[in-house]
């Protein structure tokens, strides 16, 4: 444990001497701000609380946003340590490549989630501080908040094992992006195309359910919609959610980290200094 | 005593290349070994198989006691990688409290690591502003943490500067004093020989000599040059009676023999008296040892 601690002390003294704290910061609250500001109009006629409908946007800003901090914090972890050769010497040392993982993750999930928490709470900030009702959808804030960690680390550890299979940072830098692309763009649009053609028919009330629960991001989605009852105002892929039961997407949040840590180490055991 | 390191006909091959070939040595508890060898001679594949980096093919390898590799060899064995790195972004203080954490050590030796090996003043500073040298100096000292009992040193002098170097040797002798193992790689040889107890040479991936510099220099059984000033005038007699010899554009007479035909020579030189004006006796070089052994199959 003190080992995994003492990795997670470096990578982040690391990651904030690199910016990267700065740059997840910044980059969420900007957003989140933004976010909250262009919905602050329509006030809340959809029956909830303004908060709630401002969990609803974040989660949507955050299906794309989080996977991609994620990744570009985590792509360089091995392939990295290979480039600079500091990794022949750290593999030397009695700490296992389990450990060495878990310390860096731990790291950059204090970083996401100090980057969430503050982006997510400037744009709660704005909404209780126009409607105090607001303050009923507090509940929500937190579960999105502990859910986009949840999501965070299925992505990190993504991010660790395209690093530890890429080997040189340009390449894992690249595979990062294209999994970004087809996790959170292109797997939404083709499951929409589906959908369109489909017209309501088997595709839609039987494969769609596991198709979403199938993608992490998806997965975070409905459960957030479903679980702040907004999937009204959501529509699209996000109208799906009302079907799923909260346990399973519940699940799928937990059982992503899981299964990506797991095949991130059997990537890095691979890896030969 | 049981061996530090025991190594019993390792082989290792690279696609096409054959890193080593049946090679055999024991370290005991205490000795400092010095690996020498050609360039690409096998000698950092042989240090990354005795940590465990990389396999082998054959052979065994046991690391005090224990598989290369396992936890409980490398509890016990400290490595200094050639071309050490270490993260730009970390001052030299911040990257040894990290490397004592992950040896269970307490992290605040790490002023007195640093002292050690005289980087008190750049403690501070990220270690991407420091020379070649000073994160050279780095990589020793993370050596030192805890009680290694087996010191894996891959061309640990190069990049220091002279008096470092002897600084950094006396470091050894302390820790081979309290037990520690130290296998070495070098391509200094005056330093190997001043400061280690035994030298194994590999050539093309094979062991090809292995003992003290005096058990080498025995073996190799190279000749031993005479240089000899004649007298004002007595250059011709000197010729005459030394057909084999050489006679130089500097005046000085050279020969050689055998080993065993040095001290008769010498007897017969130091006949003719007032002949000879001067007379030195020059043993084979370190590098005409080495090189006798490195290039014996033919390099
Ligand atoms: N990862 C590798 N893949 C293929 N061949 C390798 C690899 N590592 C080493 N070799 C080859 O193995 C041989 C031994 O290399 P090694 O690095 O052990 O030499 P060395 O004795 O340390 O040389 P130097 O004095 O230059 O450091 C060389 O022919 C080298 O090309
Ligand atoms: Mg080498």
């Amino acid at each position: 444990m003190s080992r995994i601690l003492a990795t997670a002390m470096s990578e982040f003294r690391i990651a904030f001497r690199n910016r990267w704290v700065t740059i997840a910061t910044g980059m969420m609250v900007l957003f989140a701000l933004v976010l909250a500001a262009a919905g602050s109009a329509p006030t809340g006629d959809v029956g909830v609380d303004r908060l709630s409908v401002t969990v609803a946007s974040l989660t949507s800003l955050a299906v794309y946003l989080v996977p991609l901090l994620a990744l570009l914090m985590s792509f360089d972890a091995v392939a990295g340590e290979v480039e600079r050769g500091t990794l022949p010497l750290l593999l030397t040392y009695p700490v296992s490549r389990l450990q060495i993982l878990l310390g860096k993750l731990l790291a950059h999930l204090a970083i996401l989630g100090l980057a969430v928490t503050l982006g997510y709470g400037a744009a709660a900030l704005a909404a209780i501080w126009s409607d105090p009702g607001a303050i009923a959808g507090l509940g929500s804030l937190w579960r999105l908040i502990w859910s986009s960690v949840l999501l965070g680390a299925t992505f990190l550890g993504a991010g660790y094992a395209l690093s530890a299979l890429a080997r040189r940072p340009s390449g894992a830098a690249g595979l990062a992006i294209a999994l970004w692309l087809v996790a959170v763009v292109l797997y939404d649009l083709a499951l929409l195309a589906l959908i369109v053609t489909d017209g309501g028919g088997a595709f839609t009330t039987h494969a769609l359910p596991v198709a979403l629960l199938a993608n992490p991001a998806d997965a975070f989605r409905v459960f957030n919609l479903s679980a702040a009852e907004a999937v009204s105002v959501a529509g699209g892929i996000g109208g799906a959610a009302g079907t799923i039961p909260l346990g399973q997407s519940a699940a799928s949040l937990l059982l992503w980290p899981l299964a990506a840590i797991a095949f991130a180490v059997a990537a890095f055991r691979k890896v030969m200094p | 005593m049981t061996p530090t390191l025991t190594i019993s006909r390792l082989t290792k091959r690279f696609q096409s290349v054959e890193a080593l070939k049946q090679v055999s040595l024991t370290l005991a508890p205490g000795k400092r070994a010095a690996l020498l060898g050609h360039n690409g001679a096998g000698k950092s594949t042989m240090m990354k198989i005795v940590l465990g980096l990389i396999p082998f093919d054959g052979g065994e390898v046991s690391v005090c006691g224990a598989h290369p590799g396992s936890a409980s060899a490398r509890v016990q064995v400290a490595y200094l990688p050639e071309n050490v790195a270490f993260h730009p972004a970390l001052t030299g203080e911040e990257q040894l409290r990290h490397y004592l954490a992950l040896r269970g050590e307490n992290p605040s030796q790490a002023t007195e690591l640093l002292s050690r090996v005289g980087l008190t003043h750049a403690a501070r500073r990220r270690i991407g502003t420091y020379s070649k040298g000073m994160r050279q100096r780095v990589g020793l000292a993370q050596t030192l943490i805890g009680r290694p009992r087996l010191l894996v040193l891959d061309e640990p002098t190069s990049g220091l500067d002279p008096v470092s170097r002897r600084d950094f040797y006396d470091l050894l002798d302390g820790l081979s004093a309290e037990g520690t193992a130290i296998l070495l790689s070098s391509h200094v040889l005056t330093e190997v020989e001043a400061r280690t107890d035994r030298i194994l040479i590999l050539s093309g991936g094979e062991l090809v000599a292995e003992g003290t510099l005096a058990d080498l220099r025995t073996r190799a059984a190279l000749p031993v040059a005479f240089s000899v000033r004649p007298a004002p005038g007595h250059a011709a007699s000197l010729a005459a009676v030394f057909p084999e010899g050489v006679q130089g554009d500097d005046g000085l007479l050279r020969l050689s023999c055998s080993q065993a035909e040095k001290l008769p020579l010498l007897a017969r030189i130091a006949a003719l008296e007032s002949a000879v004006a001067d007379l030195d006796v020059i043993p084979p070089s370190l590098e005409d040892i080495y090189s006798h052994f490195s290039r014996r199959d033919g390099q």
